[in-house]
């Protein structure tokens, strides 16, 4: 088990965005939460990752606990995450941006780099060849010059994940990678997540709504539904659970008319 | 073990060379008043190129310059003038005696105003940093001002709103330029290395940064603490230059003057920086003939003192319609040489 969240509750105010969720994700394992429009996906990586406090209950990364450390030292713990909406560093080309992840990886002082002394040189290569390596696996280190946002939507996808492994991350958490892509570009994206998995040592914990692409590649899902637990199991069991379809489609039992 | 220069490095050793060529000659043929302003857009693009790190580089809003250049000023007299002076200028009240006891040569003075003003600026990002948004602009914006009113209400140290007069005349044109050659070389090894890439980081989403394991709060204390610490310096130059200072020259206006430079030149480059500071402190003394009778043969104007600050908001005003990211946007001198290239 790497990463559990025990009775994790938030609140806004009056609102109950995750109401005592409990879960655990395995090594290795890529672990799907899915639910419908405002269930407390994203609100959950966001009390993962450190950006909320959650009002109650805790979250253990590799058996420590973590909900009360800061946002950038979690990173620095090993756990990453991209975003719903891309977020690349528009002004920067796409190598700097890869190179941002490495930066708290790169050994050198504010006065090394001011004054150019050797182990600047040094960390710098050391630095620029691994980022070269991460954007040569994913196919994109001919655009390394290049602005990041004049990139197509598919490949500031996965600029934005090869920033995020860039942090040498043990999980990653993805908010719904595949939003925007055709089902070509979907499948492509999924096979890469499962061989990322493999050749980096990761697990990954993924935001998602396109079903398809979730039985694809999730060997387990958890259903929220206003910021509560419905199902936990495998994706295939999930579609044909009747709190799900209720969730997700309504009650057909009673006659409402 | 060999050391191999590359083409873009050729390129800054020529322009540092033909800089240092020219502060030669400017030095040894041009006339005083011509020195000057040398000078002065020497100090400038210190200040605009470190005010340029936190403003453009950093993205963090900030009014400091005044404040800063204020205390790096004051710093270098108190220790550049002897007691003797010191002691002989001092009318509203009698200075402490560690006041007369401040002594010390340029070099030194110059390194204290910039670690005095880095000092007040690390314990200024404590609160500050802390918060998001437009709050580091409106505490440096105070800040300028306090400063201002404690330099004319202790006389006992800044000889109040009368100044420090007679402050040995050390800035000359080797001291200014070598000083700003260096700034602008230490400016871009930061800009061009990790700390460099998180202030741009910071600039363009914070949060992102931060989800990629960024320090934000140390990034952006390094990168305040750094301008302060050439502003102070910048200050201390001033000072040797001006021969005398007073708070009046530290107002507003003088971070006012700054801004103008760096949004003239494009926020976030220091090439950008350069360009305005030479173009805002060189061409307000070069228009200054329009402030003189004017004679177009047909029909004479009269002197119309300020107009060449009419002209000069007017070139503003066109520079942000038409280069809304001013003369370099983000760019460097390097970018200019880049070949385009297309997707």
């Amino acid at each position: 088990m790497i990463l559990e969240l025990k009775n994790v509750t938030k609140k806004f105010g009056g609102v109950t965005a995750i109401n005592s969720t409990t879960f655990a994700v395995n090594s290795k394992e890529i672990y799907g939460l899915i639910g419908p429009n405002g269930a407390g996906k994203t609100t959950m990586f966001n009390i993962i990752t450190g950006n909320y406090q959650a009002t109650d209950g805790e979250v253990i990364f590799k058996n420590e606990k973590i909900n009360t450390l800061k946002p950038h030292v979690i990173v620095r713990r090993g756990v990453a995450r991209t975003f719903q909406n891309i977020r690349l560093f528009h002004t920067m080309s796409v190598i700097d941006n890869v190179l941002i992840g490495f930066d708290f990886q790169t050994n050198y002082t504010y006065l090394e780099s001011i004054f150019r002394l050797p182990r600047f040189f040094g960390e710098e290569k050391r630095i620029r060849g691994r980022a070269m390596e991460i954007l040569d696996y994913f196919g994109i280190a001919k655009f390394a010059e290049h602005k990041a946002t004049d990139l197509s939507y598919g490949q500031q996808r996965k600029v934005e994940i090869a920033r995020a492994l860039a942090t040498s991350p043990t999980i990653l958490l993805l908010d719904e990678p595949a939003a925007g892509m055709n089902p070509a570009e979907t499948k492509e994206l999924a096979d890469l997540i499962r061989k990322a998995r493999d050749d980096f040592d990761l697990t990954v914990l993924l935001i998602e709504h396109d079903m398809k692409f979730v039985n694809q590649l999730c060997d387990k899902v958890l259903v929220l539904d206003y910021g509560k637990t419905i199902f936990e199991g495998l994706p295939a069991n999930a579609i044909k659970d009747k709190k799900v379809i209720t969730a997700y489609l309504g009650d057909f039992t009673h006659d409402s008319c | 073990m060999g050391i191999v220069i590359r083409k873009d490095q050729w390129i800054n050793l020529a322009i540092i060379a033909t800089t240092l060529w020219f502060m030669w000659l400017a030095s040894t043929y041009f006339d005083e008043y011509t020195v000057r302003i040398l000078n002065n857009i020497a100090i400038f693009t210190i200040l605009a190129v470190s005010y340029n790190l936190i403003n453009g580089v950093a993205g963090q809003f900030s009014l400091e310059p005044n404040g800063f250049v204020a205390i790096g000023a004051y710093v270098t007299a108190l220790l550049l003038l002897d007691g003797d002076a010191k002691e002989y200028q001092y009318d509203i009240e009698d200075p402490y005696p560690w006041i007369l006891g401040l002594q010390a040569n340029f070099i030194w003075a110059l390194f204290f105003s910039g670690v005095f003003s880095a000092l007040l600026a690390l314990s200024l990002s404590f609160p500050v940093f802390r918060v998001r948004g437009d709050y580091l602009a409106i505490v440096t914006l105070g800040f300028g001002f306090i400063i201002r009113i404690l330099a004319i209400n202790n006389p006992e140290i800044t000889n109040g709103s009368l100044g420090l007069n007679d402050i040995p005349e050390f800035s000359n044109l080797y001291w200014t330029g070598g000083i700003a050659i260096l700034s602008v070389w230490g400016i871009l090894n930061i800009v061009n290395s990790k700390y460099g890439r998180a202030m741009k980081a910071v600039r363009d989403d914070e949060d992102t940064a931060i989800a990629m394991g960024v320090n934000t709060f140390k990034i952006k204390t390094f990168a305040f603490c750094t301008s302060a610490f050439l502003e102070g310096v910048g200050g201390g130059l001033l000072a040797a230059l001006l021969t005398s200072i007073s708070p009046d020259l530290f107002t507003f206006f003088f971070t006012f003057q700054l801004l103008i430079i760096i949004v003239l030149g494009g926020l976030g480059s220091t090439t950008g920086a350069i360009i305005g500071t030479i173009l805002v402190i060189g061409g307000a003394e070069w228009m200054r003939f329009l402030d003189e009778p004017m004679n177009f043969g047909f029909f004479e104007t009269p002197a119309m003192p300020g107009m060449r600050m009419v002209v000069f908001s007017i070139i503003l005003i066109l520079v942000m319609l038409f280069a809304r990211e001013g003369i370099m946007g983000k760019r460097e001198l390097k970018d200019l040489f880049k070949p385009k290239s297309k997707l």
